[in-house]
């Protein structure tokens, strides 16, 4: 079994989900199903958090680009934080930082939903 | 005369998604025995993972039951790929590279894998013969290894 987990916390209007293992084919729809239910819940402002994701493939990159349009026809956004080198670079090669804020600290992504209130 | 390292390994599992962190450990500990390490093997494997998934979903379309046939081999300084299925067969070549920006209008995402696996390894080969198997190969050459 893919090792994979997520754990999402609200932090006042912003809520983080944290990545932690592999994230492929596999695992991809339990991120689904994370956006899934914030998106329920009307809560738009989402941080992700890569600090402990260890792998991506397409099958996980796909789960952003599903759910990106959707959460900012909301005014809200997500916006990725502390990803490793070698994740960022698989980010990198398709063209994702163009589409998505990619911050060094999950503070600096929650300030700058803060910022825009 | 010099001497040349050459091995090959084979890996047949089913075309179940939860075989995909199998296939990357499988992938790994061959690559750790012909000394190759770090971003190197982690770029192969996801081309690996890409491949794979691509057959489950697409060749096999989900269905778990699908046979993949995973072959390594390195020799003369080439690790090169072959994975085998038997499922629907798939033209490359009508695959257009991805476009970020019309997948946002869209909101569906196709051809990232096939792009990935392009970008990452040297050659990426396609050979299918309909009602019968496809079969991929995905090379990398190594110019400082064993």
């Amino acid at each position: 079994m893919a090792d994979f987990s997520t754990t999402v916390k609200d932090i006042g209007d912003v809520s983080v989900i944290y990545l932690n293992g592999f994230l492929d084919a596999h695992t991809a729809p339990m991120l689904e199903n994370n956006f899934s239910e914030l998106i329920n819940k009307n809560r738009y402002s989402i941080v992700v958090n890569f600090e402990e994701l260890a792998y991506i493939s397409s099958a996980g990159l796909g789960v952003f680009m599903a759910f990106i349009e959707k959460v900012r026809e909301n005014n809200g956004d997500i916006k990725l934080t502390t990803m490793n080198d070698k994740v960022y670079n698989i980010f990198d090669l398709l063209g994702f930082p163009l589409l998505y804020e990619i911050y060094k600290s999950e503070d600096e992504a929650i300030n700058k939903f803060k910022s825009l209130k | 005369m010099k001497t040349r390292k050459s091995k090959i390994k084979r890996l047949i599992v089913k075309s179940r998604t939860d075989n995909l962190s199998s296939i990357r450990n499988f992938i790994r500990e061959f690559a750790e025995e012909i000394g190759i390490a770090g971003n190197e093997v982690g770029n192969i494997i996801l081309a690996v993972d890409e491949a794979c998934t691509n057959i489950i979903k697409h060749a096999y379309k989900s269905h778990p039951e699908g046979q993949i046939i995973i072959k390594l081999k390195y020799s003369d300084k080439k690790f090169t790929i072959l994975i085998k299925d038997y499922g629907i067969s798939f033209k490359p070549e009508q695959i257009p590279d991805p476009d970020l920006q019309k997948y946002y209008r869209q909101r569906k995402v196709g051809g990232l894998g096939l792009y990935l696996m392009r970008s990452l390894m040297d050659e990426v080969e396609y050979v299918s013969v309909p009602g019968k198997y496809n079969q991929v190969s995905l090379s990398k050459k190594f110019i400082s290894n064993p």
